[in-house]
């Protein structure tokens, strides 16, 4: 039995289906990437598999003994005010909190691990710092990391990426790879960025429009009509954006 | 002067006043560091006039205060909690309406009844005087018992607080933890009401927060540093009230004033020597 199977997975807001009929599965130890445009129903569909969002038809189904809220999220954004005083430490450890079941305080286990977590993803130097002050690509990691604390076997990532710039958008890759290799959890990622999703996942989910273009392996999506389009039209996009791209203000974000 | 601060400890209503006023201080001000991160203050506000009405009616009815104004404001909390988050437009709005509509029910309640009396002018302003010995008892073991539950509840409360679709996604009920916080500030209120007022209770719960968020940069510093700026200034108050006769909730919120802009001196001066070194 998968880890996720999906069959006629639809999704609506208000009457009206975002998603039609979604069918694909998910295998322990898989490195799912959901590619598609703006505004496909990505973020819905992983609302979906959070059961934070009740499908409108269709099932899915959860096996292995994966329990709901057992995943680890990373949302798409954290709308996390400007002033908001928590120390990284008090954001990880919040990840421990499903472990807890009805216990109230965090237990010395909840504690190791957090630190554990921390120092996998190189941030256990910050671990007293206000979370609020650091860059944005120490911030995606302190959140990956209270994702890490959340489960053991799955994680989902919404856009872990966007908005960082490339030298820490890479070191990100490379933690959610090593993530996946070396301790052995389950990654469904979002992405827009068609290639790095084609270099590190091993099945792809592409969604078009209201509907499913794609469901497999890397490989034979790379051969697939749906990727030349989307590659055709990314070029096209990224010619046209050409100047606006190199927007000096999403440089000086990032910096780890 | 300062040989009255002993003879100030003689008066066994100045203990209670000490001792209840101590405990009161510490909930409003661990729970405001809750609502001003969640962006309530506003209901807070809401509550504290529905419990002038509440009190209001109470004392035209004959009825012990408390046992109105309790189930009354609880009622009230859950109003606005709802209110705030599902009309997303109009919702302060509507907390404005409830409470001055409130405030125009209380007023009009005693005009036609008492008349604008001392206990009028006691909910509205506060008295050390107001409290009695059962009084006392109901808001020490109210205050003890909102202490427990928020300390029993603290991290989840950080969590929905500061991220309330990851806590939703992990299992935590962040509604019905919502609902928790909402009637244990009406709690908070309807007991820190007699001592400061029903127009000024409010403060007693924003201003410690809004204070410590200035120096402080992480959840649980921020907490400490609340209760411990809430129970000095309520200690000075009180005294200040006791000394020069000035009314007790007035004397506390002006202490609390004094306290954030020390505290406002302390973040400046130290951006200015982070910007040097
Ligand atoms: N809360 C909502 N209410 C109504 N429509 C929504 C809501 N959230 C998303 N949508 C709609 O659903 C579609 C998919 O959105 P989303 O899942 O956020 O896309 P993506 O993450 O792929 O950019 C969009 O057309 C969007 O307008
Ligand atoms: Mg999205």
């Amino acid at each position: 039995m998968s880890l996720i199977s999906c069959e006629n997975l639809s999704f609506a807001y208000e009457g009206v289906t975002v998603l039609h009929d979604l069918n694909f599965t998910v295998e322990r130890g898989n490195y799912l990437c959901i590619v598609g445009e703006n505004g496909a129903g990505k973020s819905t569909l992983m609302k979906g598999l959070l059961h934070l969002k009740k499908p409108s038809a269709g099932t899915l189904t959860t096996g292995e003994g994966l329990r709901p809220d057992r995943i680890g999220y990373l949302p798409q954004q954290t709308p996390v005010q400007r002033d908001f005083p928590a120390s990284v430490n008090e954001v990880v450890l919040s990840g421990c909190l499903p472990g807890l079941g009805l216990f109230p305080f965090y237990r010395k286990q909840d504690r190791e691990k957090a630190l554990r977590n921390m120092e996998a993803l190189e941030i256990a130097d910050l671990k007293n710092r206000s979370y609020r002050e650091l860059s944005g690509g120490q911030q995606q990691r302190v959140l990956l990391a209270r994702a890490l604390c959340a489960t053991g076997e799955l994680l989902l990532l919404d856009e872990p990426v966007a908005g960082l710039d490339p030298l820490v958008t890479a070191g990100m890759y490379g933690l959610i790879r090593k993530i996946n290799k070396e301790m052995g959890i389950t990654v469904i990622m979002v992405s827009h960025d068609l290639k790095a999703a084609t270099r590190y996942a091993s099945h792809i989910l592409h969604l078009g429009e209201d509907r499913q273009l794609f469901f497999g392996r890397t490989e034979s999506y790379k051969k697939s009509a749906a990727y030349h389009a989307f590659m055709g039209e990314a070029a096209v996009h990224i010619r046209k954006q050409g100047k606006a791209a190199k927007d000096p203000a999403q440089a000086d974000k990032g910096g780890v | 002067m300062i040989g009255l601060i002993p003879e100030m400890f003689t008066y066994p209503f100045m203990c209670r006043a000490f001792a209840v006023g101590s405990l009161i201080a510490l909930c409003a001000a661990l729970l405001g560091v809750t609502l001003v991160l969640k962006r309530y203050s506003m209901i807070g506000d809401g509550l504290s006039h529905v419990g002038f009405g509440a009190l209001a009616i109470a004392s035209a009815m004959n009825a012990a205060p408390l046992a109105v104004a309790i189930p009354v404001v609880m009622a009230a909390a859950v109003a606005l909690l709802y209110l705030s988050e599902n009309s997303r437009i109009h919702g302060d709005a509507a907390i404005a309406l409830i409470s001055t509509g409130s405030l125009a029910v209380g007023v009009t309640v005693v005009s036609m009844t008492t008349g604008m009396n001392t206990d009028v002018y006691n909910y509205l302003f506060g008295s050390i005087l107001s409290m009695s010995e059962g009084d006392v008892v109901l808001t020490a073991v109210i205050s003890a018992a909102v202490l427990v539950v928020f300390l029993l509840f603290y991290n989840r409360i950080f969590a929905v607080t500061f991220d309330e679709t990851f806590a939703r996604a992990t299992g935590i009920r962040t509604g019905r933890l919502s609902i928790l916080i909402a009637v244990l500030t009406a709690l908070v209120i309807v007991i820190g009401m007699r001592m400061m007022g029903s127009l000024l209770i409010s403060s007693l719960v924003v201003f410690p927060a809004l204070t410590s968020m200035r120096v402080f940069k992480t959840f649980r510093g921020v907490m400490i540093s609340a209760g411990i700026v809430s129970v000095v200034c309520l200690l000075l108050g009180l005294t200040i009230s006791y000394l020069h006769a000035t009314p007790t909730g007035a004397s506390i919120v002006l202490c609390n004033i004094a306290a954030f802009f020390i505290y406002l001196g302390i973040s400046k001066v130290r951006e200015k020597t982070y910007n040097k070194g």
